[in-house]
């Protein structure tokens, strides 16, 4: 067996074998060094017991503590979660739609000549870096909201370049989405003599569901873990805003914003952010790609 | 111009089986048509009678243009991109392949069931639902006779009456089949177009279906495209026997089912159904 194992190794393609295995266990290691690494950096503060309150300080610190100051040892992430997922949340609110729209209009109005130049124009779009979205969102956005309702930088700014920014990708993957549904039951659809916006209606986006909620899923994913343009027009004040016109904090600015000068428990409190927005950001990919695969399953009719 | 409503319901009654059917009354009179996709053409010359009530098979070899034919005849075409007709299919006197053709009125008298059986993927009841609420049935109580009706007729309505609200993808393959017949049949269209019905289904699915088109005989008009040429003996009233000639599809011959099967008049047609060609 074992010679066996080594007569292998020494062919060239045993050899190919092994080290491309190599080279992927290797990527896994990394992935899993890098979880470990956030984990022990956040751990004081995953484990550190509230002397003041009683009970654990990670739960106090999340829910109960009023406020974030760091350096009297006040760890409120509340405000920073919650402004994330209302970033995220108002992002997906303008983006589904026009994104569903602009993937409708693809696959079913568009010529064949316009919908290339389109679907070129929209990876561009997704492929600009998310600091040049800032650029714009800072001298001109920002600029606008502030003649409107100061002062500008604000929640809404974060929501409405965050909605640019995940756009394209709903778009293009709600557009492959329809595209995957099985032609048999688009012509179906025809034979019956339902109209255009019945077939698209009730027939195409039903059958399209999980491969546009998957797309939506990704971006939201994205929305979560943008830091730069967000940071660059959101104000980065640390409060629960009461009205989208107020500067607003997220937690992956708050993480750029104080690692350069954090030490110990508010290090680790930086830490302990990161570790949970990449735990949410897998778990949102996860989802994406489970619902991925259960319309690729339907569009081979399985 | 197409009148919205078929103006009688078909009651030609049981036929015998496959004898020279009824009265022979044209309900779709095809001229002269061809199929080209750009400059090609893949389908040319077909003249020929589709009779009320009568159960038309189309046989010969694969990519011979028989499915492009079926295709003109509810105006599927329209949707393929690069495919021009010409000729003339008169439908009630009517060229149907005229541009102020109401398409959508013309699909539902002219229904479609395909190869592979195509249910929305939506419940069994919202299959039915969805095009008669399309076209204009607006009474719940009327919808829900009909879908339970049209149920019956295809014989589901005893497999799936206590689950009309489950996923139509949940039914057999034959069931599915069987339930795109019904969603065909709810529309009460004059013509049903099949294209080869049973050919994906298992041979216990594919018995039903056809014993489902034998009893549809005489109340609807039924073309049907399929390879299986026992099948098309078993049902057929009137038989088209189409071929490749220089690479272009052509009808070869046409006639009433006993005729074409025991006293072909074409020598090419005697050896396609005697297996010796084909």
């Amino acid at each position: 067996m074992m010679a066996k194992c080594l007569d292998h190794l020494r062919s060239k393609d045993g050899r190919w074998n092994a080290s491309l295995a190599l080279l992927t266990a290797g990527m896994v290691a990394l992935l899993l060094t890098i979880l470990l690494f956030l984990m022990s950096e956040a751990w004081p503060f995953l484990i550190s017991a509230d002397t003041g309150h009683g009970g654990n300080r990670l739960f106090t610190n999340l829910l109960q503590n009023p406020g974030w100051y760091p350096l009297e040892g006040r760890f409120g992430l509340a405000p920073m979660i919650l402004a994330s997922l209302a970033v995220m949340l108002g992002a997906i609110l303008i983006a589904l739609p026009l994104g569903l729209i602009n993937g409708i209009y693809l696959e079913f109005y568009a010529s064949a000549a316009f919908a290339r130049g389109f679907r070129l124009l929209l990876n561009l779009l997704a492929g600009i870096p998310s600091v040049v979205f800032g650029l714009w969102g800072l001298t001109r956005l920002v600029p606008w909201i502030t003649q409107w309702q100061p002062p500008g930088a604000s929640l809404l700014a974060a929501i409405l370049v965050l909605s640019l920014m995940i756009l394209p990708t709903i778009a293009l993957t709600s557009a492959s989405a329809l595209a995957s549904v099985p032609r048999e039951l688009h012509t179906g659809a025809i034979a019956l003599g339902l109209r255009r916006t019945s077939q698209i209606i009730h027939i195409m986006l039903p059958a399209a569901r999980s491969g546009i909620v998957a797309g939506t899923i990704l971006a939201a994913a994205r929305a979560l873990g943008e830091t730069m343009a967000v940071l660059m027009v959101a104000g980065n004040v640390v409060q629960i805003p009461a009205t989208l016109f107020e500067p607003v904090r997220v937690l992956t600015a708050n993480m750029a914003l104080e690692m350069a000068y954090a030490v110990g428990e508010h290090r680790a409190s930086l830490f302990a952010s990161g570790l949970l927005l990449t735990l949410v950001v897998w778990g949102l990919s996860w989802m994406a790609y489970r619902l991925g695969r259960h319309q690729r399953k339907f569009a081979r009719h399985d | 111009m197409m009148i919205d409503q078929p103006t009688a319901a078909y009651t030609l009654g049981e036929m015998e089986q496959k004898a020279a059917c009824c009265v022979p009354s044209p309900i779709l009179q095809v001229r002269d048509l061809a199929v080209y996709y750009g400059n090609n053409a893949v389908l040319a010359d077909v003249s020929l009678d589709i009779h009320k009530g009568c159960i038309t098979a189309l046989i010969g070899p694969s990519g011979c243009g028989k499915t492009s034919f079926l295709s003109t005849l509810n105006r599927l075409t329209d949707y393929h991109p690069g495919v021009q007709v010409r000729g003339q299919i008169l439908f009630d006197g009517h060229n149907l392949r005229q541009e102020s053709v109401d398409t959508l009125a013309l699909r539902r008298r002219i229904g479609m069931i395909f190869q592979r059986p195509n249910p929305f993927p939506l419940s069994i009841r919202r299959n039915l639902d969805l095009p008669l609420k399309e076209h204009g049935v607006r009474d719940p109580h009327l919808r829900k006779r009909k879908i339970k009706q049209a149920l019956k007729d295809v014989g589901l309505w005893d497999e799936v009456c206590d689950r009309l609200d489950s996923s139509a993808l949940s039914l057999s393959g034959g069931q599915q089949q069987r339930l795109c017949i019904a969603r065909a049949l709810v529309l009460e269209p004059e013509i049903l177009l099949m294209d080869e019905p049973c050919s994906a289904l298992d041979p216990i699915s594919s018995r039903v279906v056809e014993e489902l088109i034998m009893r549809l005989r005489g109340r609807y008009t039924l073309v049907i495209v399929t390879h299986n040429l026992a099948q098309a003996r078993r049902v057929a009233n009137y038989v088209g026997f189409f071929w490749m000639r220089e690479r272009v599809g052509k009808l070869i011959e046409f006639g009433q089912c006993r005729q074409l099967f025991e006293a072909p008049t074409d020598a090419l047609t005697a050896a396609y159904v005697s297996g010796a060609q084909g």
